[in-house]
């Protein structure tokens, strides 16, 4: 196989260079994903406007760059979405990433952009809980859920 | 004397192509290149004599041991205690009754943990376990704490992975009830000087517990010379089946010790008013054993003295020196646990790589190492990392293998570079 595919340009520079990495002072929403696996923690948080979109969205955290870069493109996708459009565009993800086909319907047609670049994880069922983890933080601080987020 | 050259007696190395052709797995191919096998630590491959001695056992004798008079259960019980006498060599006990079969070497310190340590542990009482142990043999332990008000006492190690000898030395007092402490660090490699350490535990009138998890597979074990209480060991690290180990103890201690599991197999008799339990070693082993697996493991045991545990270890000191200076060519590469006695594990870390990143690389090339904490977060939190890779070695890799490595670690480097 080759590794282009899995560790594409995009990726490797949203690892080198992940967008939105920091600490934001006193967040609207926050939670703390973990991998016990493999140890990879991601924080994840968030400012809403009034209509409820995500304002602003920064994240902290360690981990492989397929876990850092799915943070990094996570961060940039979701800018200015509402709750719901988050969680359709997470669940087309995450079929995506596990490779379930694209299903018909709303979420069939929801268009990955940049997220595409993470496509190659579905033939390397190790990582797959690299690329979600974000997500699944980042869905738990948009629910108000106070534990921390684990991928097992 | 001139003209003649000189000459040293040397026991013959390890010849292996011959001990690599006796591995069946080590012929396959991963992702189109041959497997280079680098994550013995975690499992190591099975023989053939292994293999077939299983195999051998469900088609010719299988049957449930210590009870029936036919012919096949007198068999697979022969074969069964067998196993034990081979693993009281092994392990140079004493007494065939020395030898509890158990699931693991975690099932062993857990058995120790809750029989000699329920029944002797009291309020502020210590156990004494060090930086660099396996979970399995720091977890058993807080249990045991929490349920008898004990306290859990750490002690450190340097910067190379050694435990530091005059702390732990130091920690040790009245209180002192057990040290528990590993023969060999999985994580780093270490080679702890169990001999000396155990003479400063009873010194100080505490037990001592190996966890040999780690060790069986590469060292020479001799619990007598050691002059430990209680050995752990597993199976499937010492190219037996998954599922079995063993816990050796010294006989006057485990007829102290209460049963740890009730059941069929550990009575001598039942009434509803009274149980007479069984004697040692039966007393601890509860139900119907990993009879297939303690043959295979005992199979593994014969299989690896035949093999000499001495040249065993001079081959994997010789591709520990090769392997660390191949690796340690590689800028970027730092080597985790520089112990100056230490057992033939490499766990490094890349620069501006992630383990599991050069862990899948890797693997596209067929070469199988860990990444991750090892199953030992103190140890890597003790070196302000989240993850190594680790590449543990066996007695069938050769120089060619770690080649491989040190090449596909330069891959990983020129992806992230």
């Amino acid at each position: 196989m080759d590794m282009s595919e899995l560790y594409q340009e995009l990726i490797l520079d949203h690892n080198k260079r992940p967008r939105n990495r920091r600490i934001m002072e006193s967040p609207d929403r926050t939670a703390e994903g973990f991998n016990p696996l493999c140890g990879d923690r991601v924080t994840v948080y968030v400012h809403m406007d009034d209509a409820g979109r995500v304002s602003e969205i920064t994240f902290e955290g360690s981990g492989c760059a397929i876990s850092t870069a799915s943070a990094s493109l996570m961060t940039e996708a979701v800018k200015g979405m509402k709750r719901e459009q988050i969680e359709a565009l997470a669940a087309r993800f995450h079929d995506e990433v596990t490779g379930v086909p694209a299903p018909g319907g709303a979420n069939g047609n929801i268009k990955l952009g940049k997220l595409e670049a993470l496509a190659g994880v579905k033939k390397y069922p190790a990582r797959v809980k690299c690329a979600t983890l974000a997500w699944h933080t980042l869905k738990a601080a948009l629910a108000d859920r106070q534990e921390i987020v684990s991928t097992e | 004397m001139s003209g003649a050259p000189a000459t040293t007696v040397r026991a013959p190395g390890l010849d292996v192509e011959r001990i690599r052709a006796e591995f069946p797995i080590l012929a396959r191919t991963v992702n189109g290149r041959p497997l280079v096998y680098l994550d013995n630590a975690a499992t190591a491959q099975k023989p053939h004599a292994v293999i077939d001695t299983i195999s051998s056992y469900y088609r010719t004798i299988n049957a449930n041991i210590h009870r029936g008079v036919h012919h096949l259960s007198v068999k697979a019980t022969d074969g069964y205690e067998q196993a034990r006498r081979t693993m009281q060599r092994f392990l140079g006990a004493a007494r065939p009754e020395e030898i509890i079969f158990v699931r693991s070497a975690t099932e062993g310190i857990n058995l120790v943990a809750q029989t000699w340590g329920r029944a002797n542990l009291r309020q502020d009482d210590e156990v004494l376990i060090t930086h660099l142990e396996h979970h399995s043999n720091i977890v058993p332990w807080q249990i045991l704490c929490e349920q008898t008000g004990a306290r859990l006492v750490v002690a450190p190690i340097n910067d190379a992975g050694e435990v530091i000898q005059d702390e732990f030395r130091a920690l040790l007092n009245e209180r002192t009830k057990i040290a528990a402490f590993a023969h060999v660090s999985n994580a780093l490699g270490t080679i702890n000087p169990v001999k000396a350490m155990i003479e400063a535990a009873h010194n100080a009138g505490a037990k001592v517990l190996i966890d040999g998890a780690q060790a069986a597979p590469h060292l020479a074990i001799d619990v007598r010379d050691l002059g430990a209480d209680f050995y752990v060991v597993t199976g499937h690290k010492m190219f037996g089946p998954t599922g079995i180990g063993v816990v050796w103890g010294r006989h006057e201690l485990l007829e102290q010790m209460p049963p740890y599991q009730g059941g069929g197999e550990m009575i001598l008799s039942v009434t509803f008013e009274k149980t007479i339990y069984n004697k040692v070693p039966h007393k601890f082993e509860a139900g119907t054993p990993h009879i297939a697996g303690a043959i295979g493991l005992g199979a593994a045991a014969k299989w690896l003295m035949d093999v000499g545990l001495d040249r065993v270890a001079a081959h994997e000191h010789d591709l520990l020196e090769y392997g660390t200076a191949r690796l340690t060519e590689i800028p970027g590469v730092t080597i985790i646990g520089t112990a100056a006695e230490k057992a033939s594990i490499l766990s490094f870390t890349i620069d501006g790589v992630h383990p599991h990143d050069a862990g899948t690389i890797l693997d596209q090339d067929g070469i199988a190492v860990r990444t991750g904490h090892h199953c030992a977060q103190p140890v890597m939190e003790r070196f302000g990392i989240d993850a190594t890779v680790r590449a543990s070695l066996a007695l069938y890799n050769t120089k060619r293998e770690i080649d491989a490595l040190v090449e596909g670690v330069r891959k990983v480097i020129e992806v992230f570079g």
